[in-house]
Formats: structure tokens, sequence, C-alpha cells
């Protein structure tokens, strides 16, 4: 009844082609925007936006990072945390050696020497395939890590090897270090994420992203019908290390206030695949999907015990946690393995025809 | 200049030098390769036969070698442990066959392979909730494992072999040809082949998937025991041993991923290569390079043979 | 859609000619000194018993393999070695026995990738959505629309063509091969796994394709009523060699074709 497209007609293939062909959908992006922009600053807690809003949308950033290699174009990485950190460690380089630039400049510079790192563990991507693809990211992911610890220059020759993020302002506020509010850092994550995700989804719903469908579904017919494969993959890998290494950055200059090789490591990129798959595979709303039910399961799971009065110890909590979160991977995989994306679509079929039954 | 002597010459007249300590890398080598293999031989038996890449052999790894050290600790018998933990690692098989393997059966590949990551996190969660995380010790001496070094005097000087060391590589060699003997020849063997090809042609011939997959996963587990002893007898057992699983993905990728004595090759490939690489060239580059120079090594390899060493040309039909 | 006659070379001489081609995986000779042509404009059937090397033949012409003797001209230039997006550049074509047709993405989809050679609007202007990108995607989507039309697909087009049917995914696929506006279609067994009414309509949207857009078609067949209703010209095959050439009529009384048919001992 609410959620029925009758009445809209396209008269033109520009209206059909829009994103949200349907209004109920605009009404509800739109909405969703004003919560995010005006209503949670107002009335979000600090833990709320520093334990929850904030690292969602750095995670769901990343994730949709991963998915526009792994969901979109069928190339498995497992080097994501890697390309965060190169995001990180180049906006911190940018940042030190060059104080006087804006900041917000120097996170999306950093985005493209992620791309860059990116495109270089690509190359393989012509020869190899699959899960074979998989373990050549994999190096990428040590090695990387390996140069995190092994390479002061990265660190500033830190003595703790690790990078702490100095005060950085823009129009006069403090954004970055430690006199940044969450109100502040939380704005400046939104409005990256906001813009970044409209971009993500301009490519996708184009020409590049039928392209990395093609070879995603059929690599041969791909070839077939003129794409060059080389430069497809590379392009994905490029666009994905990209949006990596911006979540990178804002990992450490607007989230933590700091990071180090840990922050970056394998369990970095599993958790990013987790993500994306319960979210989606090629889905970009899937990846923010992801990126909630895997951040935020734990600390409902954590905070639990002590809303219902019950006391675990925090270590078995954690247990938990890792319990459950694996029993629910291989549940919705079973249930749903196309991800909550899917899940949430069939939601809207059901929305288009209530309240009858079908 | 200097760069060119340091990399190329320099590591060789170590090498040469001092060809005791050679030897001693080589062992070394050989034995990190032996388990690496023997972790790799647990994803071989698994995907041959179930197509599935199974993850979490690592976490079976670690789990069984804490389920036996737990008992023990907990008062039980050295042998009783260890059949008890056998009985353990059956009810695990029939545990992820019920649960996880028969709901996603018709699903691709992917999708059990990022299962086998749920599964990983639930066995993480479980054995720390049961057996606590701290790092535990094998119980060696109660299995009456060997203990001690030998020492040989050899090349100008003398290497140190362990003899669980020793022990461990007949172990495994024994595994692998009874393996390799069970998977040709007998009748189990071939249903398992079968399945690997294709599920709905060993459904059609009445193959029943669920017994085969219990009998390929609880052998899995059985070889996860095997290497989770050995290892935890030369290190202790903790959790860090996951992610030392990891490298048994280089291994699969140079032996294939469907080859029992290619496990082994590649095992040993990868263990010697990275033990040289460490010691002569990682002075030059700084520790650690262990931590990637396995995955370096299976990459440069994968670029001249995309489909590994003894992988099967994937001929693509049109 | 584009006129007749704006192909290079002018109707009636040949579009591709194949010369000695020979071609062998390991000890299989999958097709031995094989000469023939195609001219523009016509619809030449490849035709022979299973195993001949017909869809071998396609692949040589489309660039998937490489004969190790021989050489092919299109439009009149000599190969070497070409890749299969080469020769989609070049204005080859193809559809496939199996339906290579992009599961995850809708019919319109996969047409629409049909167009990516056609597509020119760079990456920044994709990233925005915007001007020449925007334009594009629209002007396309009209091209795209109109094969949707001819091919009487419409009402499935926003269907994920995994969910089709065998007959309208192999419409798609003509679709998507279409799409690509090529000089040379090859159609390997369009008519497989029809039945007569769909085979009609097949035979139909290939008449209108070699008519109204005067593109040239190869397709491999079996059915021979289709082969002697459609084509101009006939090639037979049998055991990676050229048994007959020429029209539908000269072949059916062929001996040799016959034979080979029956499966007499030659």
């Amino acid at each position: 009844m609410l959620y029925r497209e009758a009445g809209q007609y396209k008269t033109s293939y520009a209206a059909d082609q829009a994103v949200f062909p349907i209004l109920q959908d605009r009404i509800g992006l739109v909405a969703i925007l004003l919560i995010a922009f005006v209503v949670i600053p107002i009335s979000g807690s600090e833990f709320l936006l520093q334990a929850m809003m904030i690292p969602i949308l750095v995670m769901g950033l990343a994730a949709i990072g991963l998915n526009l290699l792994i969901g979109y174009t069928g190339l498995i990485s497992l080097g994501t945390g890697a390309f965060m950190g190169v995001g990180a460690y180049a906006c911190y380089k940018l940042a030190t050696l060059f104080p006087g630039v804006n900041i917000l400049i120097w996170v999306i510079a950093s985005g493209l020497a992620a791309a860059g790192v990116g495109v270089l563990f690509g190359l393989p991507s012509l020869r190899i395939k699959g899960f074979y693809l998989a373990v050549a990211t994999l190096a990428a992911q040590f090695f990387l890590s390996w140069c995190f610890i092994r390479v002061p220059w990265l660190y500033n020759y830190n003595i703790s090897a690790s990078i702490e993020v100095p005060t950085r302002t823009f129009l006069g506020i403090p954004v970055t270090g430690p006199t940044a509010t969450p109100v502040t850092r939380y704005l400046v994550v939104l409005t990256i994420v906001v813009v970044m995700t409209w971009l993500a989804s301009n490519l996708v719903h184009g020409r590049i992203g039928r392209m990395w469908m093609a070879v995603r579904d059929m690599d041969i017919a791909a070839e077939l019908i003129g794409i060059k494969l080389y430069r497809t993959k590379l392009l994905a890998f490029a666009v994905s290390s990209f949006y990596c290494g911006v979540a990178g950055a804002m990992l450490a200059f607007l989230w933590l206030g700091a990071a180090e090789s840990e922050s970056f490591n394998i369990n970095q990129s599993f958790l990013v695949l987790f993500m994306v798959i319960i979210g989606g595979l090629g889905s970009l709303t899937g990846s923010f999907f992801g990126a909630i039910f895997i951040w935020g399961l734990p600390i409902v799971l954590r905070n639990a015990p002590g809303v219902f009065g019950l006391s675990i110890t925090a270590a078995t909590i954690e247990h938990i946690t890792f319990m459950t979160v694996g029993a629910l991977i291989i549940f919705f995989l079973i249930v749903e393995p196309a991800g909550l994306a899917r899940l949430w679509q069939i939601a809207k079929q059901k929305l288009r025809v209530w309240p009858f039954p079908y | 200049m200097n760069i060119l002597y340091q990399i190329f010459i320099d590591p060789l007249v170590q090498m040469g030098t001092a060809p005791d300590l050679l030897v001693q890398t080589l062992w070394e080598g050989l034995v990190a390769g032996v388990l690496y293999a023997l972790i790799a031989l647990g994803f071989v038996l698994i995907f041959k036969a179930s197509g599935v890449f199974n993850f979490a052999q690592g976490i079976m790894v670690v789990f069984a070698a804490l389920t036996l050290v737990g008992l023990y600790e907990r008062g039980v018998p050295a042998f009783v442990a260890l059949g008890l933990t056998i009985v353990v690692m059956l009810g695990l098989a029939f545990a992820i066959e019920r649960l996880m393997l028969r709901p996603l059966v018709n699903q691709p590949d992917i999708i059990l392979f990022m299962a086998t990551f749920g599964l990983t996190y639930i066995l993480i969660g479980l054995g720390e909730m049961i057996f606590g995380g701290d790092p535990k010790v094998m119980i060696t001496d109660a299995l009456y494992l060997p203990r001690g070094a030998i020492d040989v005097k050899m090349l100008g000087g003398f290497v140190s072999l362990q003899k669980i060391d020793i022990a461990a590589a007949i172990i495994a060699s024994i595994m692998v040809a009874g393996l390799a003997v069970f998977f040709q020849k007998t009748r189990i063997g071939r249903a398992l082949r079968a399945v690997a090809d294709s599920h709905k042609a060993a459904l059609s011939v009445g193959i029943s998937l669920e017994q085969i997959w219990v009998v390929v996963w609880f052998a899995a587990g059985i070889v996860a025991l095997a290497t989770g002893i050995m290892w935890g007898a030369r290190s202790n057992v903790s959790f860090a041993l996951e992610i030392i699983a990891l490298k048994a993905l280089p291994v699969l990728i140079l032996g294939g991923f469907t080859s029992i004595p290619g496990a082994i090759i590649g095992g040993v490939i990868i263990g010697i290569g990275e033990k040289l690489g460490e010691f002569y060239w990682g002075p030059l580059l700084g520790s650690g390079i262990e931590s990637w120079l396995a995955y370096v090594i299976a990459l440069i390899f994968l670029l001249f043979r995309p489909q590994g060493l003894f992988g099967e040309r994937i001929i693509e039909r049109i | 859609m584009r006129a007749r006659g704006q192909v290079d070379v002018a109707a009636g001489e040949a579009i591709l000619s194949v010369e000695h081609v020979s071609l062998a995986f390991g000890g299989v000779k999958a097709l031995s000194d094989v000469s023939f042509d195609i001219r523009t404009g016509e619809i030449r059937a490849i035709i022979g018993p299973n195993g001949a090397g017909k869809t071998s033949m396609l692949n040589v012409i489309n660039g998937f393999y490489q004969p190790q003797q021989g050489r092919i001209a299109f439009k009149g230039k000599l190969r070497a070695k070409m890749r299969p997006n080469e020769a989609a550049r070049g204005g080859i074509a193809r559809t496939f026995q199996n339906v290579a047709l992009f599961r995850g993405m809708t019919a319109l989809d996969n047409i629409m990738a049909g167009r990516s050679l056609a597509m020119h609007a760079n990456f920044f202007c994709q990233l925005l959505r915007y001007g020449p990108a925007l334009n594009e995607e629209v002007a396309h989507r009209r091209r795209v629309e109109e094969i949707i039309d001819f091919l009487e697909i419409a009402h499935i087009r926003k269907v994920q063509v995994g969910r089709l049917p065998y007959g309208l995914q192999k419409r798609v696929e003509l679709g998507r091969a279409l799409a690509m506006e090529p000089d040379l279609l090859l159609l390997d067994e369009p008519m497989a796994g029809m039945n007569l009414e769909e085979k009609e309509d097949m035979s139909r949207f290939i008449l209108d394709v070699n008519n109204q857009f005067g593109t040239t078609i190869a397709l491999i067949e079996h059915d021979m009523g289709v082969v002697m209703d459609l084509s101009d010209r006939v090639v037979v095959l049998d055991y990676g060699r050229k048994i007959a050439d020429g029209t539908p009529e000269q072949v059916k009384r062929d001996q040799a074709v016959i034979d080979a048919y029956l499966g007499v001992a030659h």
C-alpha cells in the first residue's frame, strides 16, 4: 500500500535508468540522510558516535572497496587490511611532511597511494585466477604488514612503532588529534563516506560496473564483446584499493587517532570480508548492512549481559561473541547466501504488496 | 655494486664457509616443511573429496591439540585422552556434516569456503572458552614421543637433529603413504574422488554424500590431531598456530589443491625456501621475512605456472 | 541502424577467407587444410556430423584458437594472431552453443554490455554520472531498446538472465551480439534445443538481421530444413576436412556429404 510504484511512469530512458527510480526509495534516502546529518549529531551520545557510528562508516567504506573487487568483479582479495594500512601511513607521512595542507586533501590523496599499491599487487591477476589470486593478495597483506613495522620512516622513527595523529583543523575547527570532538569527526567521516558511496554507485550503474560484472560472470564472454580484461581488472584493484586506503586514513585520523601495524593485519582483512559476505556480495547497501551487523553485534553481545543483570566475565563474552559471529555467518550462508542486502530486497518486495500476502 | 654483492655473493659465501650450518638450516627447513605439509594434507583431503576449501583446518589443528592436552590436564591418562580426542574429532566431523555441509550442499564453492570461516570462529571461541587462551605444553613424554637431539658430526662442524623431528617426518610419511593408497585402491577412496568431481553424478550412482563427508572430515581431523601433537611438541600449543596454518596456502599453490604427494613436496619446498631465505638473506632485509616469504615464493611460482606445480590445467570449454 | 553496403568490402567479395587452416590439440587434429570464403552479405552455413570441427572453425575465426597452419583474411587484412577482443573490435560477434551470458545481470544489462565497445565516456565522467557519461547511457539505451523490440523480448528485459528459459536466453545472447553492430556474425547452433515455433522465430530474426542490417552471417546448424531455407551457401566439414562447398541444392545432392551423414566409411 505504501510502497507501490503504481502511477510512477517513466517517460524517458534517463528517468528509468536513475539509481532510485521509485519515489518511496528516494524519500527513504532523504530521510536517512537527514537522520544521519542532523538527528544523530544532535542527540547521539559520545559513545554512540565514537564506538558505533564512526567505525561503522569507516568499515562500511572499506567494505564497499572490497565489495567492488569481490562482489562486482569477482576477484578474491585478502589484502584489505594492508591496503587500508597503506592509506593510513601515506596520510600520516603526507600530513607530517606538509603540515600546512588541508588534512582532507591528504586523506583523499592517501587513497591514491593505496590505489597505486593495489594496482601493483593486482598485476598478477592477468595470469592468476580465483583462489590462487587470493593467495597473491595474502602476499601483499603479509608483506605490507611487515613493512609497517620494519620501515621506520613510515612512522617517523617513533619508538613505539605506531603513528600518533597530529592535530589538524578545517575551517578553524580541529578535526583530527586529541582536541577534535566526536561530533566533528563524525560529520567529516559521514560527508566523505556519503560522497564516496555516491561515486561508487555511479560507477557500478554505468558502463564500468557492467564491465566488472561481465568479467565476474564469464570473462571469456567479456573478452568476446571487446572488453579488455586486464585493464578492467586493474581498474577494479585501483578503485577498490582507493576506497580501502581512504577508509584506512580515516581509521587512523578520524576514528582512533592512532594506528600501528596490528590495526591493519590479516584479522582486519577477514573482518571486512565477513562484512561483505554477510552484507551481500555485489551490493553497496549490503556493504553497510554488513558493517552494521559485524561491528554492532559484538558490541550488543558485550553489553547485553549487563542490561539483563547477568554477570559474565569479559573473556567469556569474547568467546561467546566469536562463536555467535561464526554461527551467524554459517546461518546466513544457509538461509540467504546473497546476504542481508537480498533479505532487504525481499522485504521490500513484500512491502510492495502489503497488506496483501502476494 | 655493494648491494649486488650482498644479495648474490655473500649468502653463497656464507653457505660455503659453514656447510654444517647450511645443512642445519636445510634440516630445519625440511622439518618445518613437513609440518606445513601435514596441514596442507588436511586441506587436500577435504578439498579432494568435497570440493570445500576448509579454511578451518588450522584451527582444527589447534583444537585437536588443545583437547588432548586439556583432557590430560584434567587427569585423564595420556592414551585414553588420545582416544577421547579421536572420538571428539569424529563427533566434530558429524556435527560439521549435519549442520554445515548438508544445508549448503548445492551452493557454489565460495559459499562453502566462507562457511568454513564461520566454522573457524566457532572453534576459536569454543576452544578458548573450554580450555582457556594460555599456551599449553604438549604432553610429549606421556605419549612416549622421543625427546632430545642427535648430534651428527659432519662437514667440519656438527648438525643437531631433534629426535621429535625425525619422529614427525616418519609419522608424516606413513600417513601420506597410507592416505595415498587409501584414495587410489579402496572403494571408499574411489567414492571420495567421485564426490570431489561432481556431487550430482556421485549421488546418481548411489554414493552417500553424508557418509563420505563424515569420513573425510574425520580423516582431516586425525591429520590435524597428528599435526597438532607434532607441532605442539616443538613449540607450545596456542592460538598463534592458527595463523601459521595460513602458510599451508602457499604449499597448496605449489603442490596443487588435490595432490597428496604434492602437499609434501610443496611443503618441503616452502619450508626449506623460507628457512634459507630467513637465515641467509634475512639480515639483509631485516628480520621476520618469514612472515611473507612463503607467499612471495608461491606468487612467483604462480606467475610461471598459474595452476601450481602439480595442479591440473583447467581447460575451459566453450 | 546501419544500411547495407557500409562495409569496406563490396557485396559479392569475400569478407572473410580461410586458407589452408589446420588446427590440432595434442594428437587430435580438429581441422585439416580447410579453405573457404564467406562473401559479404551472405548467410553461410557450416554443417557436418558431430565432431567435424565446426565449433573449432568458429573459434579460429574468433581468435580463441590459433591454427598451427594456414591464415585468415578478414576485410582484406591478413591476420597472424588475433585475440577475441581484437576480433570484437574488428567487427566480429559471436554466440555460443552453451549460451555465454552474464548470469548475474539482467537481459537489458547483458545487451547494454554489448555496447561497451561503442561507449567512450572516460572514467571521471562515469564517476559523476554526468554529462557525456549520462548522455551516452541514454543514447545507447535507445539503440538497445530497438534491438529488444526487434527480438521481441521487451517483456523480460529486466529479468536476471539466469532465470530465463533456454530459448529466451539464446535470444538475449543474439541481442548482445547484435548490439556490437558486427560486420560478421558467427552463430553456433542458434536453434539448438528449440521447438518448431521458436525455430521459426529465430529463423525470421536471422533473415531480418541479414536483410535489414546487411550483416554477414556464418552459422553452424544441424537442422537441415533450416540450413536449406536460410543459407545462401553451405560448407560441409567431416573429420576436420572440407568435403563440400556450394549452394544448398548442390550440397544436398553431393555424394560425399550423403556418405558422411549416413556414416559410410571413407
